[in-house]
């Protein structure tokens, strides 16, 4: 394998690549794509929970065991 | 080389990529897709229909209701930015937005505004109400059926039907609140009905090379500026008695008929300068001013209405 085959800032090197390799840069967008919807998804669940609270009320947590 | 790892370093950043490919899309990408301007504007109606209705609504489950609402909103922004794709690009005011620009790919556009479009109804009807979920299904299955695949590009009428879809928010925001529809909820769905052809068409008057070079039939590209002058005054004569009319009625106070009287005489004044001035850079000015005093008109309206809502029981009034 000549050095033009080499991928450039690929870790290994002179290695050929398996599927799609990410720049730095897709992998920062990416990276704050998922800290978006990690947010989303815990706000959806404070949502959930107040709104059992407010429609069931403090009753909720009696019930038989 | 490989023939991904080709694409993938001589691609440049905005060119259309294989659905194999990596996203580019950032998550400014995904927040420009809900059409945050627009968004703001159904955020603020429906927070009017929600304090303007009878009865009490408990601020949690009227906090959920406006988050559908505009999560709804914003999923039909999405589904517009998806469908509209080829328009965007060859308009001055749109080719920058997320698609158009590279950034981001249809079918991602579609599966985002689908997501949220279904998540926005199934929470509003399981957490809020049946009504008001319904009521936002249909306000999205209008905004994008009717209006954008339909309407937009087959009538110069296609505003004039379509505002239905930006005047349902308050109505959704009402049902949401009270669980009905009141008469009401249909003036504030009407004001914004007969408000949106002056508002779009003045933009239309001096963006009509951008609708004639994307094929789109706005009214002034098919039946001329005179006619387009024309039936901004006509629709403002409708309007201006129209958003009076909640005073009339005597379901808004003397603050609310000051406050749309004297706005309403300057809408007015402003589509007659619109309809006077037709040539040069005065006719331009004066469909800018229109365009930009319409949004100030309704946002003054809506305000006045949510302050005479809240005054009472925040102020002791």
């Amino acid at each position: 394998m000549s050095d033009d085959d080499k991928m450039p800032g690929h870790p290994s090197g002179g290695q050929e690549p398996e599927g799609v390799v990410l720049t730095e840069e897709q992998k920062r967008r990416r990276r704050a794509r998922s800290i978006a919807i990690a947010l989303v998804l815990a706000a959806l669940c404070l949502l959930f929970y107040a709104v059992t609270i407010v429609k069931l009320g403090p009753a909720v947590l009696i019930r038989p065991l | 080389m490989s023939d991904v790892a080709s694409r993938e370093y001589d691609s440049p950043p905005n060119a259309p990529r294989a659905l194999d490919m990596p996203s580019h899309a950032s998550v400014a990408d995904y927040v420009a897709l809900l059409k945050p301007r627009v968004m703001s504007l159904v955020i603020f109606t429906a927070l009017v229909g929600i304090v303007r209705a009878p009865g009490e609504v408990h601020p949690v489950i009227a906090f959920t209701a406006l988050l559908c609402i505009a999560i709804g909103a914003g999923a039909s922004g999405a589904l517009n930015m998806w469908w509209d794709a080829d328009i965007d690009a060859v308009m001055t005011r749109t080719r920058r937005r997320p698609i158009p620009a590279g950034n981001v790919t249809p079918g991602e556009a579609l599966a985002f505004g689908m997501t949220l479009a279904v998540g926005s109804v199934l929470v509003l009807g399981l957490l809020v109400n049946a009504l008001s979920a319904a009521l936002l299904a249909f306000t999205i299955f209008f905004y994008i059926v009717i209006y954008t695949m339909w309407l937009k590009r087959w009538t110069p009428q296609n505003i004039v039907i379509g505002g239905a879809a930006g005047a349902f928010p308050p109505m959704v925001g009402w049902a949401a609140a009270s669980g009905g529809l009141g008469l009401e909820s249909l003036l504030l769905f009407l004001i914004i009905f007969f408000w949106t052809p002056p508002h779009f068409w003045a933009l239309a008057l001096y963006k009509s090379g951008d609708y004639a070079r994307a094929g789109v039939p706005m009214l002034p590209v098919v039946s001329g500026t005179a006619e387009t002058r024309r039936q901004i005054l006509i629709y403002t004569l409708l309007l201006v008695p129209l958003a009076m009319s909640p005073f009339f009625l005597g379901m808004a106070g003397l603050a609310y008929g000051t406050v749309s009287g004297v706005s309403g005489a300057l809408m007015l004044l402003l589509a007659v300068q619109v309809y006077r001035r037709r040539e040069g850079a005065a006719a331009e000015i004066a469909a800018r001013r229109l365009f930009g005093f319409s949004i100030l008109y309704l946002f003054l309206l809506f305000a006045v209405l949510l302050v005479e809502a809240v005054a009472p029981a925040w102020f002791g009034l």
